[in-house]
């Protein structure tokens, strides 16, 4: 299984990531981010399989890592 | 025991700021750059050229030496760095209006010369920074801030298609057009990005690859919705695939 390391301060919430999931692990935060956006967040019930989808279309590199 | 299977690359810096704005495919663009670049092994001798609109901001990303040249002759800057220092990987990072509007005559002469340089060429159909006005491949019909009722041929013509062009100059090794609509075409434009930068490492000629690439901003559209018509409208105009390579024939 998987695990992503995602810098919230760095996403501009374009959710182009959410689209992109199979799992749908990834969904809206409802607390802004340093820049004003409200960002992506890891639902913590759904389960990552490390297939770095999100990171591929990621156009601001917002998820630093993928661990499979 | 997990295993790390995907990190930023190295040939972006560990300070970068992405000065895009949100959804804007110029940021995957760039680190598509980046890990062929890393994956080449060359980000110790690469020298970048940056060129004047939303790509003027390559230095701040890059994690190699940039330079930066005046609108639209990335290519003719790039012939004499690369002519001076042969043993560089010189790559040209530019958008549609700068390679094929502005420096249109630097780009064909360049890649008529064959110079063993990268050319990438984001095309998003419009001139962003400055506020979204009609380029030279603004679409027929597609409304920007100077063609306000839609690009009509008796006023601004066609667009022009960059590569159906670059494909007859007889100096370039490889020509192509990606997308970076979907993950799998994000793993293709990669695969085209390396070839134009394997072009230039086997002394072959010019690499060129022209992305389409979405403006969310310009265009008024979500990012989603602007990836609906990079894969619909636009890909009907420009049709993306391998136009020229002699890569693979060698």
């Amino acid at each position: 299984m998987g695990r992503i390391v995602l810098n919230r301060d760095r996403c501009k919430a374009c959710y182009l990531c959410v689209a992109a999931c199979p799992n749908k692990v990834l969904e809206a935060d409802d607390k802004v981010n340093a820049l004003g956006y409200y960002p992506v967040k890891v639902n913590p019930d759904k389960q990552c399989v490390g297939c770095a989808m999100c990171a591929r279309v990621c156009p601001d590199m917002a998820i630093e890592k993928v661990y499979r | 025991m997990e295993q790390l299977v995907y990190k930023k690359p190295d040939s972006i810096k560990d300070d970068f700021k992405i000065t895009f704005c949100p959804g804007c495919d110029h940021g995957v663009a760039v680190r598509l750059v980046a890990e062929v670049l890393d994956e080449l092994g060359v980000r110790e001798r690469t020298i970048g050229i940056a060129s004047v609109g939303c790509s003027v901001f390559s230095y701040d990303f890059f994690n190699v030496d940039i330079v930066e040249s005046a609108h639209g002759r990335s290519l003719a800057v790039a012939t004499g760095v690369k002519r001076s220092k042969p043993d560089k990987v010189v790559f040209t990072y530019q958008g549609d209006g700068d390679l094929a509007s502005i420096g249109l005559a630097e780009t064909i002469h360049a890649m008529t010369r064959g110079e063993k340089v990268t050319a990438i060429c984001i095309n998003n159909t419009t001139y962003g920074m400055t506020g979204g006005q009609a380029g030279p491949t603004t679409l027929l019909g597609q409304v920007t801030t100077t063609t306000t009722k839609g690009r009509c041929v008796e006023i601004s013509g066609y667009p022009l298609k960059i590569c159906e062009i670059l494909k007859e100059v007889d100096g370039t090794a490889y020509v192509a057009r990606v997308t970076l609509d979907s993950p799998q075409a994000i793993m293709n434009a990669k695969k085209s990005i390396k070839k134009a930068f394997e072009a230039q490492l086997k002394g072959l000629g010019t690499g060129f690859v022209e992305i389409l690439a979405t403006c969310p901003t310009n265009w008024k559209m979500t990012p989603k919705g602007a990836h609906a018509r990079v894969r619909g409208e636009m890909s009907a105009v420009f049709k993306p695939g391998v136009y020229k390579d002699r890569v693979s024939e060698v």
